[in-house]
């Protein structure tokens, strides 16, 4: 009978992470339903981003008030899931504070995580006034309805009820707050419970401790279904992120080749394609997520909603319905919507959907400056610039699809050279104007 | 104002089998548009002052393809391309430099791949490098003391990282640079790029040049300057709209720099 305790830690703590893994796995293969892309340059600049922008949150302090509240839960988070370590050891060997034996160093991190569970805490309160009662504006666009918008909140209710159930454990621990090694906000909140019986307070400690490490459990379960994913995504996401300069749009490869061969007299354009020669894609541009590249998946997967892209959209802020966090949101949505395909039917079967119209309408995408306003601004280097070119690619070479007024600008450059329609040969007139 | 520009082609520098120092990729807004010709000249009049060896293509010259590009019309963006590359390398041309910051960055990071390598210069940087040399000599005159704003073109700045070169400039001028609220890595874009220019605006409660001029207004200059042909248009239809042209003005620092220098 006495093992049970530690039995059932076990088997929580097997199904919890069991879950999460095959989540993960999901996510993982659903990225792998996108284009293969070469990302093995520039090694050097991308893992000086991984510790400037992921670990060094070098982006959230452009905007300083909500980048100061998240380095602290950012640091918070991590730090204090060391005692998760010692929580697990002690769940399923039976042990209480395996750690304490290290004495005043043991009082010096339970200390830190102490202190840091009160940030935290204070700085999610913060976070939901700022949401809920402030309303800054990025968290109420037309976006941000509905699930999105719980999901902003649920995470904070989480990280609230995580740390006063972390505090709370430790100050109802009677031999921990005796100990009065590391208890420095905890035995403030021991204050409040005086006069407890020990048998209640022992009752009190063992619920917290469980529904802590539960809590933990659930958490990490929910990232899957949530923005909340960042906080594992954001790594290789700013990885494989842009380092070219920003203005630098990619070539089509397959477009090149055909070009050259349009151009060059010497090439008999009905000849069979050499040995070997990279045949031309099926399609040119991306009109579902599969024709996206799988970095441009894992960026729809990292996305935090955080709305500091459409923030600084020059479209958006001028009521235009663009808005590049949606073009990530509905790239999610629309992915997982595949994934869940996939899962029913083992493979995946037309369902007569697709990310362009379905999701992400042809106004929104003709609505964008390519200012990349977007791209500098998002804190985990997301580039929802290129999913919205390559759909208007899709658009204008598999459709004919372009606004009349654009098709008349590209049949002037096809034409004279110039968007204008102006002579070539009058090109150099200025000269002679007064 | 009287003196004749000079603008040697590059067909005349071949004839006689020399290489001028640096190519001017004028551009289709810097070759057609009026308001855009006028920031031509005004460049083309301190490269004649600091008597620098260019040339221009004329009429071998073709939209570099940035607005098709951006539109999604890969092809014809690639045929422009190649065909200009064709044109440059033809000529052996190593260093360009353009006004107009789509030109510029096209021309410098998307040719490359496509066959075109050169050093490629904004005009503000070619100037500040001039300045540098001590081959122009730029002082305030009748700027000194103004206050006036930057705008910064999205191709110049966040596209290639070059928010320096144009404020060096203006500070030559003695200028008091007010910045906007929005500026550098997060300045608005007046509203033109990928291929906005050619088109009208999609719904939506206010157009992008006019909330972006208010913006420029609010620092209450009497100069909005830009490097940009595509922000000069957008950002004097703002200043029209709001009934602000007697007291601001729109200019390229190209333009201010030769009229300090009253050319
Ligand atoms: S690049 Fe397009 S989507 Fe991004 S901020 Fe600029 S206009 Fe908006
Ligand atoms: S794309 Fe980046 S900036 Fe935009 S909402 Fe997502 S995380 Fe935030």
């Amino acid at each position: 009978m006495q093992y049970i305790p530690n039995i059932l830690f076990i088997i929580a703590l097997v199904a919890g992470i069991g879950y999460f893994t095959l989540n993960i796995r999901k996510v993982i293969r659903n990225i792998k339903l996108g284009q293969k892309v070469d990302a093995s340059d520039h090694t050097s600049e991308r893992w000086a981003n991984v510790f400037r922008i992921a670990l060094g949150q070098s982006k959230m302090t452009v905007r300083p008030i909500s980048g100061f509240l998240h380095i602290i839960v950012y640091v918070g988070f991590i730090i204090i899931n060391i005692e998760v370590l010692e929580i697990i050891i002690d769940g399923i060997f039976g042990t209480h504070r395996i750690f304490s034996s290290l004495g005043s160093f043991y009082g010096f991190l339970i200390g830190s995580f102490e202190i840091l569970a009160l940030l935290v805490l204070v700085s999610v309160i913060v976070f939901w006034i700022r949401r809920n009662i402030i309303k800054i504006r990025r968290f109420w666009k037309s976006e941000m309805k509905g699930w999105p918008k719980s999901d902003g909140n649920i995470i904070l209710y989480f990280e609230m009820v995580l740390m006063i159930l972390f505090l709370v454990m430790n100050a109802t621990d009677v031999s921990f707050q005796e100990m009065n090694n590391g208890n420095v906000v905890s035995k403030y909140v021991a204050s409040m419970f005086s006069g407890t019986p020990e048998g209640t307070l022992h009752i009190i400690e063992r619920a917290a401790w469980w529904l802590h490490i539960l809590g933990i459990l659930a958490f990490l379960n929910y990232l899957y279904f949530s923005k909340h994913l960042h906080i594992m995504l954001a790594f290789p996401n700013v990885y494989f992120g842009k380092v070219v300069p920003k203005g630098k749009f990619k070539n089509l490869e397959s477009v090149t080749n055909e070009v050259k061969m349009m151009m060059d007299p010497n090439i008999d354009p009905f000849a069979a394609p050499a040995e070997g020669a990279t045949e031309a894609p099926s399609k040119f541009g991306a009109s579902d997520v599969m024709d996206l590249s799988r970095i441009q998946l894992l960026n729809a997967y990292t996305c935090t909603e955080c709305g500091r892209c459409t923030d600084e959209c020059p479209a958006n802020n001028t009521g235009k319905k663009l808005s590049p966090r949606k073009i990530m949101m509905d790239t999610r949505d629309r992915l997982e919507e595949v994934g869940k395909n996939i899962d029913k039917n083992g493979e995946f079967k037309d369902d007569g959907k697709q990310l362009l119209d379905d999701y992400i309408t042809r106004e929104e995408l003709w609505a964008c400056t390519t200012c990349n306003a977007c791209v500098e601004a998002c804190p985990v280097s997301i580039d929802p610039l290129s999913i919205i070119m390559e759909m208007r690619q899709y658009l204008v070479m598999e459709q004919s699809a372009a606004p009349a007024e654009l098709n008349v600008a590209m049949t002037n450059i096809e034409n004279n050279g110039a968007p204008w329609p102006y002579n070539q040969m009058d090109r150099l007139n200025w000269k002679d104007e007064k | 104002m009287t003196e004749q520009i000079k603008v040697p082609t590059m067909a005349e520098y071949a004839a006689q089998g020399k290489q001028p120092e640096v190519l001017f990729f004028v551009g289709c807004a810097g070759s057609f548009d009026d308001r855009a010709k006028k920031i031509t000249k005004a460049f083309v009049k301190l490269l004649n002052k600091a008597n620098i060896d260019f040339a221009v293509l004329g009429t071998e010259e073709g939209c570099n393809g940035d607005p098709a590009k951006r539109a999604g019309n890969e092809f014809l963006f690639q045929m422009q391309a190649m065909t200009n590359i064709e044109v440059l390398n033809g000529y052996g041309i190593k260093r360009i430099v353009t006004t107009c910051p789509h030109c510029f960055n096209t021309l410098k990071n998307e040719y490359p791949e496509l066959g075109g390598n050169y050093e490629v210069m904004h005009h503000t940087q070619f100037l500040k490098s001039l300045l540098k040399e001590g081959r122009l000599k730029v002082e305030g005159g009748k700027f000194k003391g103004k206050k006036i704003t930057f705008h910064d073109p999205c191709y110049l700045g966040r596209a290639n990282n070059e928010y320096e070169a144009p404020r060096e400039l203006l500070e030559k001028l003695e200028m008091e640079l007010v910045e906007m609220k929005r500026n550098k890595k997060r300045g608005m874009c007046c509203g033109a790029g990928g291929a906005q220019m050619f088109k009208e605006p999609e719904a939506g409660d206010q157009d992008v040049n006019v909330l972006r001029t208010e913006q420029a207004l609010e620092t209450s200059s009497e100069i909005i300057a830009t490097g940009c042909p595509f922000c000069m248009v957008m950002m004097t239809d703002g200043v029209k709209a709001k009934n602000a042209e007697d007291n601001v003005q729109v200019m390229d620092v190209a333009e201010m720099i030769a009229s300090a220098e009253d050319l």
